[in-house]
């Protein structure tokens, strides 16, 4: 198992470099950053400065050298926007991201593993018919469609719920409920799937057979069986919301990673676009791991 | 009221599909009392596993529905009982054995846990369910007791399961055992130790003991009594050996007829000549030797057969022939080339002389391939052998060749029976007219009326077509109606190597004696007979 998780975390540095090599050369292609840094007007020698001052006039790959050491120490430059390091930019945002989607996931999961796997249990039946056409509805609902109606239906129409924003539980809820939808549609599709072939199987019918309750049926004997393609479904949408919702978090004002990185990118804050990248791309290796890891604590034929 | 502790009276269920109805079971009738070992016997879709699923109330309703009958258990009739009072008589009362124990066993928990399982949804405390099922796991003989508790079902051998399977369905000593197919997945000494433990077992508790089967053997090896069904209907009943010898139904004399390893045994010529020669072929896996110097001779127009136990190395064998799989050490000579050396060009060339048909046509036929497609792919791939114009012609040729009718070149696998789908695999085997088909279990997942067919077939091509056959096998019965040649492969190695009258008739090994009796003969005299002399030679 711990060198399962060696191999992997090493996988994943390279995968981590690879991604550094990009963002690093793909920013310096966009041209000088003392054009960005400094005045339109600033003197050349005040430009020569400013490059002697942050290693600009080494070679290119000695650069990249000192930015992959910053980069190990969390070093990501100072926001040019903001005046202060873009590590203390980014992580703010990315942990009011991460907040949202763990919320937003737990939800998801939970709710979606129950209706899928009662509409599983009577096929064709009434609940099924309903699970099926919402969930397909929800998976094919446009997020930013929804976040606006909603917008306009809870906090404007009924003046229910805040507009945007993150004061108290209130402002919580149009954004978790907006992101719930997607993958609730289509997690609540692949536990169907799963779940009915689970029930098919020949283990349920040995449980039957015991005279085991329908309930542990379905919730011990087929679920547990039914996770693996599910939590691969739950994996890939999680990470999808780590990234940053940027459409719901923009129309929300919410203060996350993704709304930051739309910001910045206007902004040619580059420093802090690269932040965002590193630190959403470990957090998305994590998740991956947390993952794969969990395969084989469901699954005892499945050992690293 | 009844005396019997099952009757089952006019039983009938239909299923509504989307092709119509069909009636699976049409006003069956038996019954089965304390102590006595009943068997249902039939081929695939006779109903069999129908009318026990309707005593277990495992028919899916819709599409199910039983629409007469009764299934009396104890006085009562479980079909007008609340789906509740059923669900506390399953696993307490009247308890049931699968066919294939590793699909029936749930991966993701281990053993001890699901044995524990079947006394606690009946109200046993847990401690005392846990302490149980220790007892249980040590009754039906698994080795190291407590740790098997712990491990998961794909931890244990085939053989094992079973009797894992065993141990859980009788947690609560039930009246009524149901046992439906409980060997046809296991090696025959497998199969002849489990139908032992289930007979000590009835012994034990006075059970009745239900056992549904497609196999003459096991109805004579265990059976008191014997119901033939066919096409839902229940055909004959009686004693086993009266029915075996004085069967009046013509279904059951077809099935008695059918049974193979009756007929005379080939006397190959001495005179072929080989035309594959293998020498001391090795083949490891990750430390696990699955091949240990095997060699043999291969004659022209010959069939050998590749007999052992699962593990034996026999798949791996005509893995490694064919080149799906690499050999360590040694060589296959086919005609005068190595095999095993030879380039991609030249072996490329040689494929076409070597086919291979497999266990299962279901799987191995491309579901969404015609029928025509999948013959004539094999033109596609080697050019030179067909022109296209000539396709058609030629599928409908090799279609009649195997017993199917031309017209139904443009059909789906799916549309076919389980014995015609193996003809439409042996067809697209010889579309490149080969001189060597490796017959991989061909014809074990086959009834057996179609199982005699399709050997039938096979040693007609083999006498028309001068086609060698490598024929891999686990039943012995079908062997010997087939083979010229037999080997038996154990651990890797061969065991025994000899014409099939020797290894028949006079086998020399220890080993190839001790398969040759776990074998079940359908003729229940002659299987009181081999059982005695095997409960001898283990006592020995």
């Amino acid at each position: 198992m711990s060198s399962f998780i060696r191999k992997r975390a090493f996988a994943s540095l390279i995968s981590l470099i690879g991604l550094v090599v990009i963002v690093f050369f793909l920013s310096r292609l966009t041209g000088d950053p003392t054009d960005l840094f400094l005045p339109i007007e600033a003197p050349e020698e005040m430009r020569q400065q400013f490059r002697e001052l942050n290693g600009l006039n080494d070679p290119l790959l000695v650069q990249f050298w000192n930015y992959l050491g910053d980069i190990v120490r969390l070093d990501f430059g100072v926001s040019l926007r903001r005046a202060q390091p873009a590590i203390d930019v980014v992580l703010p945002a990315f942990l009011w991201t991460l907040q949202l989607a763990a919320i937003t996931m737990a939800l998801v999961t939970g709710a979606a593993i129950v209706v899928g796997s009662l509409a599983a249990f009577r096929v064709g039946g009434i609940f099924d018919r309903i699970a099926s056409l919402t969930s397909l509805i929800g998976a094919s609902a446009p997020d930013f469609w929804v976040a606006i109606v909603a917008i306009v239906v809870f906090a404007v129409g009924l003046g229910w719920l805040p507009t945007s924003g993150t004061g108290t539980v209130w402002h919580w809820i149009l954004p978790v409920g907006v992101l719930f939808i997607r993958p609730f549609g289509l997690i609540v599709q692949v536990v169907r799937g799963s779940m009915i072939s689970a029930l098919s199987s020949g283990y349920v019918k040995t449980a039957r057979a015991k005279g085991v309750k329908s309930r542990a049926i379905i919730f011990v004997h087929a679920l547990r069986n039914a996770m693996l393609p599910v939590i691969t479904v739950i994996g890939d949408q999680a990470a999808a919301l780590l990234n940053g919702a940027v459409i719901v978090e923009t129309i929300f004002g919410f203060p996350g990673v993704g709304k930051l990185m739309i910001d910045s990118v206007l902004q040619r804050d580059f420093n802090v676009v690269l932040a965002t990248i590193m630190i959403t791309a470990l957090a998305i290796f994590i998740m991956n791991l947390l993952i794969d890891l969990t395969y084989a604590l469901l699954d005892p034929r499945i050992r690293y | 009221m009844t005396d019997h502790l099952l009757e089952i009276r006019n039983l009938s269920v239909e299923f509504h599909t989307a092709a119509g109805t069909v009636h699976a079971v049409r006003d069956v009738s038996f019954h089965l009392d304390r102590g006595e070992t009943l068997a249902i016997l039939g081929e695939s879709g006779s109903g069999k596993s129908v009318s026990a699923s309707a005593i277990m109330n495992l028919i899916d309703m819709p599409p199910g529905r039983i629409t007469s009958g009764q299934v009396l258990f104890g006085g009562r009739d479980l079909l007008h009982l609340s789906d509740e009072a059923r669900r506390d008589i399953n696993g307490s009362q009247i308890a049931m054995i699968f066919q294939d124990p590793l699909s029936h066993l749930n991966p993701v928990y281990d053993v001890g846990w699901q044995i524990a399982e079947t006394m606690i949804v009946h109200g046993t405390p847990r401690a005392k369910a846990n302490s149980e099922a220790l007892r249980l796991v040590t009754r039906v003989g698994i080795p190291n007791p407590e740790g098997a508790l712990r491990k998961y079902p794909h931890e244990f051998s085939g053989g094992q399961r079973q009797r894992l399977m065993i141990a859980m369905a009788l947690a609560m000593k039930p009246d009524l055992l149901i046992a439906d197919e409980p060997t046809t997945a296991l090696d025959v000494t497998v199969q002849a130790e489990v139908l032992s433990l289930l007979h000590e077992l009835q012994q034990e508790t006075g059970m009745g003991v239900l056992i549904i089967t497609h196999d003459l053997g096991v109805v004579a090896e265990i059976a008191d009594r014997v119901v033939v069904m066919n096409a839902g209907e229940i055909v004959e009943a009686g004693i086993t050996r009266e029915v075996y010898h004085n069967a009046t139904h013509p279904y059951t004399r077809k099935l008695i007829g059918a049974a193979p390893g009756k007929g005379r045994m080939h006397q190959p010529g001495a005179e072929a000549e080989p035309v594959l020669q293998v020498r001391d072929v090795v083949k490891d896996y990750a430390g696990f030797r699955a091949l240990d110097g095997v060699s043999f001779d291969l004659m022209a127009g010959q069939t050998l057969a590749v007999v052992g136990e699962s593990g034996s190395g026999k798949s791996t064998l005509a893995r490694i022939l064919l080149r799906l799989d690499e050999a360590n050490s040694g060589t296959a000579l086919w005609k005068g080339r190595d095999l095993f050396t030879m380039p991609p060009s030249e072996l490329f060339k040689i494929r076409r002389d070597l086919q291979m048909v497999f266990q299962d046509p279901t799987q191995s036929l491309n579901p969404r391939m015609s029928v025509y497609q999948l013959i004539s792919e094999a033109w596609a791939i080697h050019p030179d052998i067909l022109p296209r114009a000539q396709w058609k012609a030629r599928v409908a040729q090799l279609l009649q060749q195997v017993g199917l009718r031309p017209d139904m070149a443009n059909r789906y696998p799916h549309q076919f029976s389980g014995g015609q789908r193996q003809r439409i695999a042996i067809a697209r085997a010889l579309a490149l007219e080969p001189k060597l088909i490796v017959c991989d279990e061909a014809v074990s997942a086959l009834d057996v009326s179609v199982q005699a067919q399709v050997i039938a077939l096979l040693d007609d091509l083999r006498k028309t077509m001068g086609i060698a056959f490598i024929f891999i096998a686990h039943d012995l019965p079908v062997v010997r109606d087939f083979a010229d040649h037999v080997m038996v492969m154990q651990k890797g190695r061969v065991v025994e190597l000899g014409t099939v009258q020797q290894v028949f008739d006079a086998p020399q090994q220890p080993y190839t004696q001790a398969l040759l009796a776990a074998g079940l003969d359908p003729d229940p005299d002659v299987q009181t007979q081999r059982r005695e002399a095997r409960l001898a030679l283990a006592g020995a």
